[in-house]
């Protein structure tokens, strides 16, 4: 129950996100960690967004790029980790503790929305 | 010496030398692999030549959600129940996650309730006492006479023990993790041994594949397995699943034990491998401590799950 109802919060959020990459590029975006998943696993965000990682789960997680660009802390319950992205490329992460759990956001050139307006 | 020629072991043998700890060891098989609950207070057959040893696992020293709000109390119940047991154990192989976050406050809460058993107790790592990024905190504590990130071998009674750490490096997408380095050093420590040296094996995370889309299995295993193959006696004692589970697979017996903070659900049997709330009066049912002995003579040493409450 407390699943669904955070995938719709997430379903709200990402809407919003998406609503105001239209109108800004540099939007924020929310992921969950919950249920040892990244929810959503795969996101994508305009250059200059920052993607905030919040713990829902009552065991630990970190987010980790693969390629060493970020890393959190431990976070515990309700814990956040917030990373800005600035150069488009796909950045794949994992949760250093739980590596079969991994992710990816994918990061688009701002200038692209901006030319297109 | 007999028991290490290559016959093989049928699986009434391996039943009959593990049921051999006495009357009221009650049996469940599950998926064609017997399981014991084991009694407390009862009288057992342990010879005086007998070796006992405990194993605990996985006290998540602090944590303090909905499935156990109380991780510490449940530790003292088990340390208060290794204090009642009618054979004095040897001493106490803790399979790690002692801590929930790797605080120090929290391994010194362990470390106050876990040390009135008065016991020597041989640590591995679980992944959440290595969660400081350099491992400082564990090895501070408990990596003395330690390599790398904190194995180890000792030897009791003719048993050779080894203690590996599978929880650190661990690579995007994969499982746990023992390393080459570590791998090297296990391969050359077993080179000189004889095929006839009963081998304990014990790190946090189970050294066989119980259920990958978890993570609950060791990627580079195999090779460390491989190495163990030609000894006559192989057991590998884990925790990480915080339920008990084993497989005998050769003259090779895998066994992971139960939490003494909460419980987690059979593999697959729910969306995650997180924590499971049960009933408040059930709780003590699911958390135990893992009893073992080794006589000489014997192929497979007997392990006999204990829990806190029945």
């Amino acid at each position: 129950m407390g699943a669904i109802k955070r995938n719709v919060r997430v379903a709200v959020v990402l809407a919003v996100a998406i609503f105001a990459a239209g109108a800004a590029p540099a939007a924020n975006t929310e992921v969950q960690i919950d249920q040892f998943a990244f929810v959503p696993q795969r996101i994508t965000v305009k250059a200059g967004a920052t993607v905030t990682w919040i713990n829902e789960d009552d065991a630990p997680h970190t987010v980790a790029s693969s390629d060493k660009l970020f890393k959190s802390k431990a976070l515990d319950t309700g814990d956040k980790f917030s990373f800005t992205f600035t150069t488009p490329g796909t950045y794949a992460y994992f949760c250093s503790v739980h590596p079969h759990m991994t992710g990816a956001v994918a990061v688009e050139a701002a200038a692209a929305t901006d030319t297109a307006r | 010496m007999a028991s290490d020629h290559g016959e093989g072991v049928n699986r009434r043998k391996v039943l009959e030398c593990m049921t051999w700890a006495g009357t009221g060891v009650l049996w469940t098989v599950a998926g064609g692999v017997p399981r014991s609950m084991g009694i407390i207070g009862e009288a057992r057959a342990v010879e005086p030549s007998g070796l006992t040893f405990l194993q605990i696992s996985d006290s998540h020293v602090g944590f303090d959600k909905p499935a156990n709000p109380n991780a510490l109390g449940t530790l003292e119940d088990a340390v208060n129940k290794i204090k009642t047991l009618p054979v004095k154990p040897s001493f106490l192989i803790h399979t790690g996650d002692i801590t929930h976050l790797s605080k120090p406050s929290e391994f010194d809460d362990a470390d106050r309730i876990i040390s009135q058993t008065r016991l020597d107790v041989h640590y591995v790592p679980g992944e959440h006492d290595v969660l400081d990024e350099d491992v400082k905190l564990y090895r501070d504590r408990y990596g003395r006479g330690t390599k790398g990130a904190g194995w180890y071998i000792f030897d009791a009674n003719g048993v050779h023990f080894i203690g590996l750490v599978n929880v650190v490096n661990l690579k995007a997408g994969g499982l746990g993790n023992l390393g080459h380095e570590q791998l090297e050093w296990l391969e050359d420590d077993l080179k000189g041994r004889t095929a006839s040296t009963p081998i304990v094996v014990f790190a946090h995370i189970p050294l066989w594949s119980v259920y990958p889309a978890w993570g609950w299995g060791t990627d580079d295993a195999a090779r460390a397995l491989g190495s163990l193959k030609h000894f006559g006696s192989v057991t590998a004692l884990n925790g990480h699943i915080h339920q008990i589970m084993q497989k005998v697979e050769g003259n090779a017996t895998f066994h992971t034990a139960m939490s003494t903070a909460f419980p987690q659900p059979a593999p697959g049997a729910a969306p995650s491998p997180g924590p499971m709330k049960v009933a408040e009066d059930k709780l003590r049912s699911v958390l135990g401590i893992t009893d073992v002995t080794f006589k000489r003579g014997q192929q497979r040493l007997a392990i006999i799950d204990q829990p806190l409450q029945r």
